[in-house]
């Protein structure tokens, strides 16, 4: 039999578009970021496509996908299920962090809400802290503006090192910006020097030591940082998504794996 | 002078900074997650119509908790201040 | 990526699991605090350098409308007003444009026949691919259609203006009681849309327990494929004696007590799982309310009715249109003097008729499993003897086919009983597979309901006819 690759349309693994031989060029761009911040709103506005959206976090919970062209290059864009945390547990949480961490998209856009930016980053950061290519996307810039919220998107930009763009997606506002952004970024035009945290040094400690053995079974594959972090926070279930991982299964797709429960309690 | 009480304790109106999370597991990252870390001021907005959860404002955004979660989340009342 | 090779993956997993247990002896309770705490303070030194706050009174606007709208006081009556009103709407605004879609797709009739006769066409192939499939479509179009582009563009306001997760605040608490999580009104606020669809969206409530308990009871909302019935039903016979001025409200109020009652039922069938099969105390529970945003308005109508127009469209064509032409098939095959369809509907005759149905209505039901929207006209279709769907000109001839075959208002009521409470359609049962992958659990969502649609209607009836009221 075939081996499983494009079953979900996207989930092909070419870190390099250029990898595709004949065909023209293609950049996959995930859209991340917590619940509620817009990117259904955006997904619809990049690709004329018609996602669901609600003002209630979770109204997403199966990846989307589609299409956009810019400048003649067509870009696949990834519409995820909001996430607090790329360590959460809810199953359309797990969707959006393992199509983050696994499948390594060319682009990842954070769609942060412009209106509580702190809580926002708590996410931002711990993209950054994972992959280089990242364009970082203020919306709901309107609803700031008219709540008195000014933010200085080149200083965050500088502190972040990577670009920032204000939109209003649901006004289509910002939109060709993001799109030059996210191909200045995906060419490689734009250099992105992503901010990464500094814990403790007993924690860099720690580590350091798991993540050379992370390198070791794994290769550059997967981002070691992100799961040394992930097995020093003590997640069980990590281990067992790595296995599946290797054993070349899908990674997990949101079901209930399992019966949870017995026949009879 | 300051207390430290529970957050399901304060009462609408009253800001508190958190000290402690007496939580584990997945609820305590949860918590986190959302701001609920030690040092950030918490304002307690309203109770739901049934008297639980309660409503509070955290770095910027609304979160509702049940009164499990929020008996073992800790802040001092700033002293002197209702 | 190179797919890794079956014999390197055992010592790959045993180096994990090294690896693993060597992150357990480092992993403490501490690391994860001074993870978030890293990032928090981070962000909090970014935030506070390249953000300000400048106008404190706009921010809190959400919070003051908060204080009315979950207030102790006005948070339940509200929630019960928008819900009556939105009803209201929907059946005061889909009369007309139902009646006028009926009326048009009566007089197309007139010329398709035309047209079968004027190429000499057979008559089985007209009955076949009019008096079947074109009417089938036309009674699901007209009956279904207007309501739901009135509810659907309606309930997106309220949705996108940001009500929904108001509504899980306030009712958090009875689902606490009942084992459930609050987040569970969230996700029957989808069933209404789709129960499909709600059974995907339970996948926001993180605890397996209190996700089963949403899925197996999400049924128990009506959802688009039933709304019609249900207002069709309680406006012919429920609205009957009523001044006509006040016949969309008591039918608006019938309906609204209908979907409490469902309310009920899934608040009681969860708290009799959470003490049996679905043990267990309710686990944690967060819930961000995000601000309230006022939705474009044009937009948000134009898009919602348009997605459920093509909606219902779509599944009209896909699963009305095959079940006409099958329910025309059954009853135009004859075997001995009665055609099959007369065969099944005296077979489950004496149960339905325990249960205040009919023999019409329950085959009705049960060749109706594939979707709900083909109920009401493949019992149209059985009750006429010529075995071809109704034209549907005029409700009031609707009714009188109803009192031809013996219909009281007990009839209706118990057909919208079993309607609101049987199993769930063959699209949220896959998806409650493909979502538990339990055969157990995807039965149990099939039986559970089941059991209590026929308990309660048998109930009813029994008690009805007891006391002497039909
Ligand atoms: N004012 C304003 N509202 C917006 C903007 N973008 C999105 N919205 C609204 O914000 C709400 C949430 O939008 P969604 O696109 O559903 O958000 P999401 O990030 O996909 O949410 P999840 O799928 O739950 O993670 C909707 O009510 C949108 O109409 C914007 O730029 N300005
Ligand atoms: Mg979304």
């Amino acid at each position: 039999m075939m081996r499983h690759c494009c079953e979900n349309g996207a989930s092909c693994h070419h870190k390099n578009p250029s990898d595709q031989k004949g065909k023209t060029t293609r950049f996959r761009v995930a859209l991340a970021g917590n619940p509620n911040t817009g990117k259904s709103t955006l997904f619809n506005a990049l690709t004329g496509l018609r996602q669901h959206t609600g003002n209630w976090p979770g109204k997403t919970v199966l990846r989307a996908e589609g299409t956009y062209s810019f400048k003649d290059v067509t870009y696949t864009v990834i519409d995820l299920p909001g996430t607090y945390s790329l360590y959460s547990n809810s199953a359309d949480e797990e969707v959006a962090r393992d199509y983050i961490v696994f499948e390594q998209p060319d682009v990842t856009v954070v769609v942060l809400d412009a209106t509580s930016l702190e809580r926002n980053l708590n996410l931002a950061l711990q993209v950054l802290e994972m992959s280089e290519r990242v364009v970082v996307c203020l919306n709901l810039m309107d609803e700031a503006n008219r709540k008195g919220i000014r933010i200085d998107d080149r200083k965050l930009s500088s502190k972040l090192g990577v670009p920032v763009v204000k939109t209003a997606a649901r006004d289509g506002k910002g939109l060709t910006e993001l799109k030059e952004t996210v191909e200045g970024v995906a060419r490689g035009h734009i250099q992105t020097r992503p901010f990464r945290i500094r814990y403790s040094d007993e924690m860099e400690e720690k580590i350091k030591t798991i993540e050379a053995d992370i390198r070791t079974i794994f290769g550059n594959d997967l981002p070691s940082r992100w799961i040394a972090l992930r097995l020093l926070d003590g997640d069980p279930s990590l281990t067992e998504a790595l296995k599946k991982r290797i054993g070349k299964e899908e990674s997990t797709d949101g079901a209930i794996a399992q019966p949870p429960y017995p026949a009879e309690a | 002078m300051t207390t430290v009480i529970p957050l399901s304790e304060a009462v609408p109106g009253q800001t508190l900074r958190i000290r402690r999370l007496e939580l584990n597991g997945t609820m305590r990252r949860r918590l986190l997650d959302l701001g609920f870390v030690p040092g950030a001021e918490v304002y307690v907005l309203q109770k739901s119509p049934l008297g639980d959860p309660v409503a509070f404002r955290v770095s910027h955004t609304t979160i509702a908790l049940r009164k499990e979660e929020s008996s073992k989340i800790f802040g001092e009342l700033p002293g002197g201040e209702g | 990526m190179e797919p890794s090779l079956n014999p390197l993956i055992r010592p790959k997993h045993n180096q994990l699991d090294t690896l693993a247990s060597k992150a357990r002896s480092l992993a403490d309770p501490d690391n994860r605090d001074n993870m978030v705490s890293s990032i928090y303070k981070t962000s909090r030194a970014i935030v506070g350098d390249v953000v300000q706050y400048t106008d404190r009174q706009q921010r809190q606007h959400s919070e003051r409308l908060d204080r009315i709208l979950t207030s102790k006081i006005w948070g339940y009556p509200i929630m019960l007003a928008m819900l009556a009103t939105v009803f209201w709407l929907t059946i005061a605004g889909a009369n007309v444009p139902s009646s006028m879609l009926a009326e048009t797709f009566a007089w197309l009739e007139g010329y398709i026949t035309l047209a079968f006769q004027a190429v000499h066409a057979p008559d089985w192939l007209h009955g076949l691919l009019v008096l079947g499939l074109y009417r089938g479509i036309s009674w699901v179009v007209s009956v279904m259609l207007p309501p739901m582009a009135i509810f659907f563009p309606v309930f997106a306001l309220l949705e996108n203006f940001g009500y929904l997760p108001r509504v899980a605040f306030n009712m958090d608490r009875l689902f606490k009681r009942s084992g459930g999580h609050g987040k569970q009104s969230l996700t029957m606020a989808m069933g209404f849309g789709c129960n499909a669809a709600a059974i995907m969206s339970t996948r926001i409530i993180e605890s397996p327990r209190e996700r089963m308990l949403a899925i197996l009871t999400n049924n128990f909302v009506p959802c688009n494929g039933r709304w019609p019935t249900l207002i069709v039903l309680s406006s012919l016979f429920m609205a009957a004696g009523v001044a006509s001025g006040l016949q969309t409200f008591v039918t608006a109020a019938v309906v609204l007590g209908i979907v409490l009652f469902g309310i009920v039922v899934t608040l009681t069938v969860s708290w009799v799982l959470s003490k049996t099969a679905l043990r267990g105390v309710p686990t944690h529970y967060t819930l961000e309310l995000p601000p309230y945003r006022r939705p474009k308005f044009w937009n948000t109508v134009i898009r919602a009715t348009l997605d459920k127009s093509l909606f219902v469209l779509k599944r009209a064509v896909i699963i009305a249109a095959p079940a006409g032409v099958i329910t025309w098939i059954l009853a135009n095959l004859f075997v001995g003097d009665m055609s099959i369809l007369e065969h099944i509907v005296a077979f489950l005759d004496p149960f339905a008729r325990a249960l205040g149905l009919d023999g019409y209505i329950l085959m009705a039901f049960i060749l109706g499993l594939p979707a709900n929207e083909i109920v009401l006209p493949i019992l149209l279709m059985g009750y006429l003897s010529t075995g071809a769907m109704t034209e549907v000109e005029d409700m009031a001839a609707l009714k009188q086919i109803f009192l031809d075959h013996g219909w009281t208002w007990l009839t209706a009521l118990n057909m919208m009983l079993f309607s609101l409470l049987h199993y769930p359609c063959g699209t949220t049962l896959f998806n409650i597979y493909k979502e538990t992958k339990s055969p157990k659990w995807t039965f149990l969502a099939f039986a559970i309901p089941t059991g209590i649609a026929i308990g309660v209607t048998f109930t009813v009836a029994q008690v009805v006819r007891g006391l002497g009221w039909v």
